[in-house]
């Protein structure tokens, strides 16, 4: 392999939730083997578990088996994460089950994604899943969806079977809040239009799904506008050599800092200019999310984790009272009144839930006003009360100082992820 | 016209500065965080962005070495040379004892290994030190169990990881409550796979153990493993010993690492060489090779 061009690839994480019987496991085995991802004991192992189970051809499906209570009764329960890679980039893969029990697992492989794969069975057309997969795609504000239109070797890979599917998504995703969005007509068992353009369906003009995967412009997915560096770790050496040293440890959520611009510590307000952005590799003379430095002060202000370094005239708003979408993920109901433990970018705080205002309806996009009750898996608009200020900016504006997670006081489990309005 | 700037990392910075994050989360959250560090290059990759996470203070936390008492020379001396260049305290959790105190019994038999002991050592080690985070280093890519696990993986007051009631992790917000007697063990480079892992040690110039590189060795063969010949694991009346020319892909303890055929010299070599290959790196792991379920039934237990 070329060296070189292995340090120049980017890296591209993606999402795909899909249930039984809908070809997600296919398609990603078939990304996997095509892209030569996939080695022999592995294979082999498949080969050996398809004959076991009967089976008359290889089944790519059985390269995303995990757990054994998977294995034993053929489903996907949790969120795995699968690698590939091409010359061009390399991929992550959050594979997710589709089916609405599942939700909070969705959520999760989406919170993560710059893409995500929507499968349509060419037989069936767009249906309460695709509509379901779709909306959380455009809740969790991935940036960029691509609509495979899948087992078109069923349908004789008809142009006119694909151009109404295509229409059907068009209309429905007129609702959502979603900017890019391609189309590929594909069949995951035979490999058309994954990797290599299909003989089958000349017709099409567009891009084989791999090749969309390379090409999809991720440079844009950062925030590089609003300068925004939670602090996570307060670095003190205490040695002879950096014996005053104290250097702010963090990962740009958002913008561009460089030494020399002017500060403001929130919360206190102090303000100050960067002396130094520092790594163990040498200074940079400027640094942009996603990055992890270490940056330095000209003066010396009370700076500890949960604050956050911003620049004057670009601040986030501070509030107490937000208001988010909000995904339950325990069995345990929110309790009314019940205070919760709130992490928001390093900054740790206790909140409780003030109001719910509506719940939705996943499959519908329905907002649901008279049934406020919230199980697991409801996603639902809430305002949030917090003991202290958030340094917060809307998720839709920045994925980073835009999310939450509340988590239970007496289980110490994550109970909700929410996304800031 | 000027030309656009581009604020684009490559893949390997972002997943180097991802990693960096959950390592400072670490000491952040946790009171007596460990790195757990078996000489392997997963760990020394650990150890490597340790270094840059807290640059320029010293790491803030202890090694952790779980010793099966069958390592290679090679691993000792690498480790031993490691702690003294860079300073840092190194802690020795001792299989060997856990078998003298009778925590433990030794297996039998040609496959005997102590690679299942070494999880009672480890959860020993945790609790004689009060440790409540340990970083390790294993990846995602590497096995089908690990493909489940999530960044900041909680442990219950036995060690036990409950692979069907995992918190769920989302964004880059990680959840490190817990309960007196519990810990949690982190995975930095949970994204990266072999080879990211390679490239990584090619272009940061980290130096690697001896073993790692090609050399002439007295093995064996059984079941299609290269095995070193050494006192911990005897002869079989029908197996020879034979000088081959080989290296080790992973480095674990000597009675359950394969060695692979190779002339690779060099890191370069290396990379290409794992560019080339067509199996598994955990394919010579005879502690993978037990069941289907063999790391998910070691994990639920408390393994690494």
């Amino acid at each position: 392999m070329d060296t070189q061009g292995y340090l120049n690839m980017e890296l591209l994480r993606f999402t795909t939730a899909g249930s039984v019987d809908d070809g997600k496991s296919t398609l990603i085995g078939r990304l996997l083997y095509d892209s030569k991802s996939i080695f022999e004991d592995q294979l082999d192992e498949v080969k050996a578990s398809s004959e076991k189970k009967g089976l008359q051809h290889v089944d790519l499906s059985l390269l995303t088996d995990g757990l054994r209570a998977e294995r034993e009764q053929g489903i996907t329960i949790d969120v795995a994460y699968r690698y590939f890679a091409t010359p061009k980039r390399k991929f992550i893969i959050a594979d997710t089950p589709g089916h609405i029990q599942y939700t909070r697992n969705m959520i999760t492989g989406a919170s993560t994604a710059n893409l995500a794969l929507i499968l349509i069975d060419a037989r069936k057309g767009v249906i309460e899943q695709t509509c379901r997969h779709s909306f959380i795609a455009s809740l969790l504000k991935i940036p960029h969806l691509i609509v495979c239109v899948n087992k078109m070797d069923l349908v004789d890979y008809s142009e006119e079977v694909y151009n109404r599917i295509v229409d059907e998504y068009k209309k429905f995703a007129s609702h959502l809040d979603v900017q890019d969005i391609e189309f590929v007509p594909i069949s995951a068992l035979h490999g058309d239009n994954v990797v290599d353009r299909s003989a089958n369906m000349d017709w099409f003009k567009g891009s084989p799904l791999l090749n969309t995967l390379e090409n999809v412009h991720i440079g844009s997915d950062w925030n590089h506008e609003d300068a925004r560096f939670p602090v996570q770790y307060v670095i003190r050496p205490h040695t002879d050599e950096f014996h005053d040293y104290r250097g702010y440890a963090g990962r740009i959520a958002g913008g561009i800092f460089k030494p020399g611009d002017e500060i403001v510590a929130l919360p206190s307000g102090f303000t100050s200019k960067i002396k130094s952005i520092a790594t163990l590799d040498g200074a940079l003379s400027e640094a942009f999310a996603p990055m992890s430095v270490c940056i330095t002060l000209e003066d010396e202000i009370d700076i500890s984790r949960g604050d956050m370094i911003v620049k004057r005239e670009n601040q986030p708003e501070a509030t107490q009272d937000v208001d988010a979408m909000l995904c339950w993920l325990n069995a345990r109901s929110p309790q009314p009144n019940a205070k919760y433990f709130l992490k928001h970018t390093s900054n740790d705080a206790r909140a409780v839930i003030k109001e719910i205002n509506y719940k939705v309806d996943i499959n519908t996009l329905n907002k649901l006003e008279d049934d406020k009750t919230v199980k697991m898996n409801d996603i639902f608009h809430a305002r949030l009360r917090t003991t202290k200020p958030l340094f917060k900016d809307s998720y839709k504006r920045n994925r980073i100082t835009g999310s939450l997670i509340l988590i239970d006081e007496g289980t110490n489990e994550t109970v909700a992820a929410g996304m800031i309005q | 016209m000027e030309e656009m700037k581009s604020y684009q990392l490559s893949h390997l910075k972002e997943l180097e500065s991802e990693s960096i994050f959950v390592i400072r989360e670490v000491a952040a959250q946790f009171e007596k965080p460990a790195l757990l560090f078996s000489g392997g290059k997963d760990s020394i990759v650990c150890f490597h962005l340790a270094r840059k996470a807290f640059f320029p203070a010293n790491i803030p936390f202890p090694l952790l070495h779980i010793d099966t008492g069958h390592n290679f020379r090679e691993t000792l001396d690498y480790r031993d040379a490691l702690i003294k260049k860079y300073n840092v305290q190194l802690l020795v959790g001792s299989v060997q004892e856990s078998i003298d105190s009778g925590r433990v019994t030794e297996e039998k038999g040609f496959n005997a290994s102590r690679n299942v002991l070494q999880t009672v050592t480890l959860l020993d080690t945790i609790e004689k030190y009060k440790f409540d985070a340990c970083i390790g280093g294993a990846r995602r890519d590497e096995e089908k169990a690990r493909a489940k696990e999530r960044f900041f993986s909680h442990r219950d007051e036995f060690g036990q990881w409950d692979p069907k009631n995992q918190r769920p992790e989302l964004w880059n917000i990680f959840n490190g409550k817990k309960h007196i007697g519990e810990h949690f063990r982190v995975f930095p480079i949970s994204n990266w796979t072999e080879m990211d892992v390679w490239q990584y040690i090619l272009h940061e110039k980290i130096e690697m153990p001896s073993l790692y590189f090609t050399h002439e060795r007295e093995c064996f063969v059984r079941d299609g493993v290269i095995y070193a010949h050494e006192n911990v694991i005897p002869l079989k009346p029908t197996e020879k010993a034979e000088k081959m020319q080989v290296r080790f892909r992973t480095i674990g303890d000597i009675s359950c690492t394969g060695a692979v055929l190779s002339t690779a010299n060099s890191v370069e070599e290396i990379v290409e060489e794992v560019a080339a290959t067509r199996v598994t790196e955990r394919g010579s792991r005879i502690d993978d090779k037990r069941s289907e379920a063999a790391m998910e039934d070691r994990k639920k237990s408390g393994y690494f």
